[in-house]
């Protein structure tokens, strides 16, 4: 049975639904539960549920300690940006020491911010550097777009023996959507068609899918039928699924909300030129966020990010039906 | 209570200091024995033997212990089989990560040593939070947190300590202070160093007790870390135990590119500053043969004895080095392994 939910609440339902499966799940961070009132303390005590400093370094670590130790913990970052602060701990001790050790020690650990808060949060708290975090042997990324994918693939990502960064989009928290009940698990590394059409190929992540399901929306009124491929998790990344759909299309648009050189988008690109090229009836074409911190006030925030009439001409553009710009 | 050290105890942990000092010797002899075997940078123990076993000898089982780079002490001491770790150092399939982690990424788990890190301080809040897991499971698990001095000035150490001592974890942090960042001396570095106040001062900032011990002296670190270590087990939390040890060797071996030959230089001691007494009179005040002198004197050990246990260690060094050396390389595709649990 399925329920509407708001995206934020159905993570908080997977991570408790997990913390009740399994003894070793332990939530923690910046207000998390600072009252003993919270129904995660309440549920599971303060021996799995606190409250930690702005210690960034020290929370992540811990996160590493504890998993070497045994436990499944959850660290609740806030913003993505604050990763920065300890990008040691998690591009280079989490992913890592399972290697080191031959094989002897792994690091089950979730780490939970929200990135791509675009709504005059200025530069630091709106950047969506998820493209920072891939690449990394070892750390795996996921970026749900949906209630139900916000559940399980956060699930999937406690009961994953590996660091996961599972990064939620600021801007979808209060998105609803149908949501299972009861144990609900999203795999990693298995994209999903969101919409299905054989003119073109668009792939988008996070809250540029629905930007991309309306730019679809649009152009079927015009005749095109774009078919809208959403990866759900980056790292590991389901070439397969993209690879086929650009067989059947042979044209591509890619969304990403990162800057141009910093957009997970050119990951896919090359992999589309290497195993794909063949396909291909015109060039790639990518809708990424313009190559600018993310300026405060509305006008400038918005001209910098893709949306849905850039979507929907860097379509028309690979279709031939609109001029390249110049 | 801290264990009452019998001749039987002291004997084992003077054997464990020997074993040490016989291992690191033969890591140091391979670069002019067998050159190019050992690769990258290794990092050195000795003079820190009566520090790593004197805290090791506090432990009991189920407890955990971090490291740093410069690890190879605390495996030997913990009873990991020595051919195992020089095989890790040779970059052999056998060895006891597989040839994945080398010098500087030891890790015995099964043992309680639950790894290290590369980088300066970042080991310390993941003890922190293995300490975390002992105050869940209440079993009366401690864990033993080794870094340097250089590390108490990343804030690593500092998040971690406030957390620890917050959330009274069962945890002991031991600051082996050799007295140099690499090639800086403390006073250049620390502000309590330049004051000249001991570095456990930090502890006073977490509201946690500080103290500082003769990291030559292992009756000395066992009394002193074991007070720490009732503590923790008791759920009263966590001290900061500064152990101050001379490294004899450097830093490290020489970084340099593949082609260059590698080997250890003197002690920074001579090569920056100079100071050749200094050294000298560190060598002169050398824990494992201080040790001896000491058991010999109180009649705990019998010198034959002595002759005895250091004859084995060498022996026992010889045959890691044997079996390092004859051991085989790992697969170049096995470099694909263990990217993901």
């Amino acid at each position: 049975m399925a329920r509407e939910l708001p995206y934020i609440a159905a993570i908080n339902e997977a991570i408790h639904l997990e913390m009740a499966r399994d003894d070793t799940v332990l939530f923690y961070g910046q207000d998390v539960a600072p009252s003993d009132d919270d129904d995660f303390v309440k549920a599971f005590s303060r021996d799995r549920v606190r409250v930690s400093p702005i210690s960034e370094t020290a929370e992540i670590g811990m996160a590493v300690g504890l998993a070497l130790a045994g436990y499944r913990p959850v660290v609740e970052l806030l913003m993505a940006e604050f990763m920065l602060v300890a990008m040691n701990q998690v591009v280079n001790e989490a992913p890592r020491l399972h290697l080191m050790s031959g094989g002897r020690v792994k690091v089950p650990l979730v780490l939970k911010a929200g990135y791509g808060f675009t709504a005059g949060w200025a530069g630091q708290h709106t950047g969506s550097i998820y493209n920072m975090f891939c690449g990394i042997p070892g750390l795996k990324v996921a970026l749900p777009s949906t209630a139900a994918d916000a559940k399980g693939l956060m699930a999937t990502a406690i009961r994953d023996d590996n660091p996961v960064c599972y990064l939620l989009h600021y801007l979808l928290v209060l998105e609803h959507g149908d949501v299972p009940e009861g144990e609900y698990l999203v795999p990693f590394g298995k994209a999903v068609v969101r919409r299905e059409g054989g003119d073109v190929t668009i792939v988008a992540t996070g809250w540029t899918v629905g930007r991309a399901l309306a730019a679809a929306e649009t152009l079927a009124g015009e005749g095109i039928a774009a078919e809208v491929i959403d990866p759900r998790t980056l790292n590991p990344l389901d070439t397969a699924t993209i690879l086929a759909s650009v067989e059947k299309t042979g044209r591509v648009v890619l969304v990403d909300q990162g800057t141009p050189h910093g957009a997970f988008s050119n990951v896919i690109a090359a992999g589309i030129a290497d195993q794909g090229f063949s396909s291909l009836k015109a060039p790639v074409k990518q809708v990424t966020a313009l190559d600018a911190t993310v300026a405060y006030s509305e006008p400038m925030e918005a001209y910098v990010l893709p949306n849905e009439e850039k979507i929907a001409g860097a379509v028309r553009q690979v279709l031939g039906s609109a001029p390249v710009a110049a | 209570m801290t264990e009452k050290l019998d001749a039987e105890r002291l004997t084992w942990m003077y054997t464990q200091m020997v074993r040490i000092r016989e291992f690191e010797e033969r890591v140091k002899r391979t670069f002019e024995e067998h050159p190019g075997v050992i690769r990258g940078h290794t990092h050195l123990a000795d003079g820190a033997e009566a520090s790593i076993v004197g805290s090791i000898a506090t432990m009991r089982p189920g407890d955990q212990l971090m490291a740093t780079y410069r690890c190879h002490g605390y495996p030997i001491a913990l009873g990991t089989d020595t051919k195992k770790i020089m095989a890790e150092i040779y970059g052999r399939k056998d060895g006891l990560c597989g040839g994945y982690g080398g010098s500087m990424h030891l890790a015995d788990p099964e043992r309680g040593f639950l790894g290290t890190s590369g980088i300066v301080g970042q080991s310390i809040p993941q003890a922190t939070g293995a300490g975390w897991a002992a105050q869940i499971r209440k079993e009366g698990q401690v864990v033993l947190c080794f870094f340097g001095d250089g590390a108490s000035k990343q804030g690593a150490f500092h998040e971690s300590l406030n957390l620890a001592s917050l959330w009274k974890l069962p945890v002991v942090y031991v600051m082996e202070n050799n007295n140099y960042n690499v090639s800086t001396r403390s006073d250049q570095e620390d502000a309590n160093a330049a004051a000249g106040e001991p570095l456990s001062t930090k502890a006073k900032a977490y509201s946690m007790p500080g103290v500082t011990v003769d990291g030559g002296d292992p009756v000395a670190v066992h009394e002193t870390v074991g007070e720490a270590v009732d503590r923790a087990r008791s759920g009263d939390g966590p001290t900061l135990v500064e152990s101050k040890v001379y490294r004899l060797s450097a830093h490290g071996n020489l970084i340099a590119p593949p082609g260059v030959p590698l080997h250890y230089p003197e002690h920074e001691a001579i090569t920056t500053f100079g100071n050749r007494e200094e050294y000298e009179a560190a060598l002169r005040g050398d824990p494992v043969p201080r040790f001896r002198m000491r058991l010999v004197e109180e009649d705990t050990l019998d010198p034959g004895r002595a002759d005895q246990i250091l004859r084995d260690a060498r022996e026992e060094m010889e045959a890691a080095v044997k079996y390092a050396l004859d051991a085989a390389l790992p697969e170049p595709e096995a470099a694909l392994n263990h990217v993901y649990a």
